[in-house]
């Protein structure tokens, strides 16, 4: 394991968390090994080690959501032979990043209420309809929103299943999320509960802030903020870079 | 190695990259063709959103443009007075397509214009190409064809605005060039072609320009259209990857020379029913999709707010 020594360090942070939080009467700390995800040009996701610790016995759950967005749903239809767009339905705040954690399955630990208030687990995300889709039949809504969670699913966006977190000992624990390319810049929160007969006892909530860096950050700035200069930059490259070709490749 | 595209964001394979740009210049170069037909789809299914492909695209063509028009300029095969009527008419017609463009991305229809776009158009050129190679192969043991004239005269010639282009031998009507160029400007910028695939037959069989200067001038035109829709795309959709259109463009660039290489092994109809083959082929893989139920009936897009 080649995360071995951090590990370690992060255990020994936990062990002065646990100190700290029993002295201070916390009945739970939470902290993440990163709170900066940078996107370079090399990125091909990555994990976050979320680690804390309780105190005295209790279900951990841990909950990850992104930056919101609207987002379409689109269902196709087969118009004249050929399957086309036919209808749509739009949704708005939904995270564009969606994880749970916990040490046991969500059934086990709290009721459906609970679930569904504090948005743990991918079908209890709360969903806002657009103003004209409100009139729309429910079971009609509930077929699309399953569509919009399943694509969210198919494109590792959404975790629907809980990730697992292991308890040490009752007091420790640690959970790694993992974050895929795909996933949107912006700022994301891990909001941790501790569960005690079924009841939220305590939630602390921790930013994750995901962000380009690099040269990938400035062409993307670039491309947004002087598009009009981007174009031209990207035509002058382009005839530069055809014109090159021409002239090396002319003698072979 | 793996390369995060900035304006696509994604993460992909540079060599995988690389060998597409490769593949795609090869064929380009045996046939003569820009690729871009090819290439937008390719992007399409490694999961690059249509509208990154279509904007990134067309920056590349513009770059693989110039370096095949410089080798025609050299030769003299490019009537640069025609080139820039049907240049006037590209740019009308390229600006209207970006606008186009950009209406049915929010209708959420983008996807459907695009194939059903490279269905109606690869499929006419492909089954006209195919058939007529197919009938030169056929006929060419037995007669040598007959001179006979330069080109059909019909009412398209009756058109006003005459004028003479020296370097096609032909006096026609300037509105035919334009309407020409309009119309290759709009399918360039919604399919993220140059266009040339459309505008050599179009230019041999509606304008009768001369074989020889066909393809330099389609090129020559070509580089400014799609310039024209980058920097359009680059403005109005933000969709233009330059790390991705340079990746696509080294492997292009050297696989065109090997491509061209081999193409003077082979003979001219029989390139040409080869590269009808492949053309119909693409066309049907599109029309495919099309019409076979897709897995699932739903799918998401983010609604980009401004």
């Amino acid at each position: 394991m080649k995360r071995n020594p951090a590990t370690f360090l992060l255990l020994i942070a936990a062990l002065v968390a646990v100190a700290s939080a029993s002295a201070r009467g916390q009945a739970l700390v939470a902290d993440l090994s990163s709170h900066h995800v940078a996107i370079t040009t090399g990125f091909t996701g990555t994990d976050v080690l979320l680690f804390g610790a309780v105190d005295g016995e209790g279900d951990v759950v841990v909950v990850i959501t992104g930056p919101p967005e609207s987002i379409a749903v689109r269902n196709k239809q087969r118009i004249a032979g050929i399957w086309v767009n036919a209808d749509t339905v739009e949704f708005q705040g939904i995270p564009n990043f969606y994880a749970v954690a916990s040490n046991r399955p969500l059934e086990e630990i709290t009721s459906p209420d609970i679930r569904e208030t504090q948005q743990i687990g991918a079908e209890h995300i709360a969903t806002k309809l657009a103003a004209e889709d409100r009139d729309r039949p429910a079971a009609e809504i509930a077929l699309y929103r399953e569509a919009l969670i399943r694509n969210k699913q198919n494109s590792g966006l959404f975790s629907v299943e809980p990730e697992q977190i292991s308890i040490i000992s009752d007091r420790l624990f640690r959970t790694q999320i993992h974050f895929p390319s795909n996933m949107a810049t912006g700022s994301y929160s891990a909001v941790v509960y501790l569960f005690r007969d079924g009841e939220a006892v305590q939630a602390v909530s921790t930013p994750i802030l995901v962000e380009k860096v690099g040269v990938g950050a400035e062409i993307y700035n670039f491309a947004h903020q002087q598009s009009a200069l981007y174009g031209l930059a990207a035509i002058v490259i382009a005839v530069f870079s055809g014109w090159l070709g021409g002239v090396i490749f002319r003698k072979v | 190695m793996h390369f995060y595209l900035p304006i696509a964001e994604m993460s992909v394979n540079i060599f995988l990259i690389l060998a597409m740009g490769g593949g795609i210049g090869f064929l380009s170069g045996l046939f003569g063709v820009g690729g871009g037909f090819l290439m937008t789809p390719l992007l399409i299914f490694i999961g690059v959103p249509a509208p990154v492909a279509v904007g990134t695209e067309a920056n590349q063509i513009v770059a693989s443009s110039v370096s095949g028009v410089i080798a025609h300029m050299r030769r003299g095969n490019v009537d640069f007075k025609m080139g820039g009527v049907l240049l006037a008419g590209g740019f009308v017609g390229s600006s209207l397509g970006v606008v186009l463009f950009k209406y049915l991305q929010g209708l959420g229809q983008i996807d459907l214009v695009i194939k059903l776009c490279y269905v109606v158009f690869l499929g006419i050129i492909g089954g006209l190409m195919f058939v007529e190679s197919a009938r030169t192969i056929l006929r060419s043991r037995s007669v040598s064809a007959s001179r006979g004239k330069l080109h059909q005269h019909n009412w398209l010639h009756g058109l006003p605005f005459k004028m003479r282009f020296r370097r096609s031998k032909l006096y026609i009507s300037a509105l035919l060039p334009l309407m020409v160029g309009a119309g290759v400007g709009v399918l360039s910028a919604l399919m993220g072609v140059g266009g040339g695939f459309i505008m050599v037959p179009a230019m041999i069989y509606l304008l009768g320009m001369p074989t020889s200067v066909v393809i330099g001038t389609s090129l020559f035109q070509i580089i400014f259209v799609t310039a024209n829709v980058t920097f359009l795309q680059a403005v109005t959709t933000q969709t233009v990857d330059v790390p991705l259109a340079i990746l696509l463009l080294i492997g292009a660039v050297i696989g065109a020379q090997f491509g061209s290489k081999y193409s003077v092994r082979l003979k001219g109809e029989q390139l040409r029913i080869l590269l009808a083959v492949m053309v119909i082929g693409v066309c049907a893989k599109i029309a495919y999709d099309l019409i076979v139920t897709p897995e699932d009936l739903y799918s998401i897009a983010p609604l980009i707010a401004h």
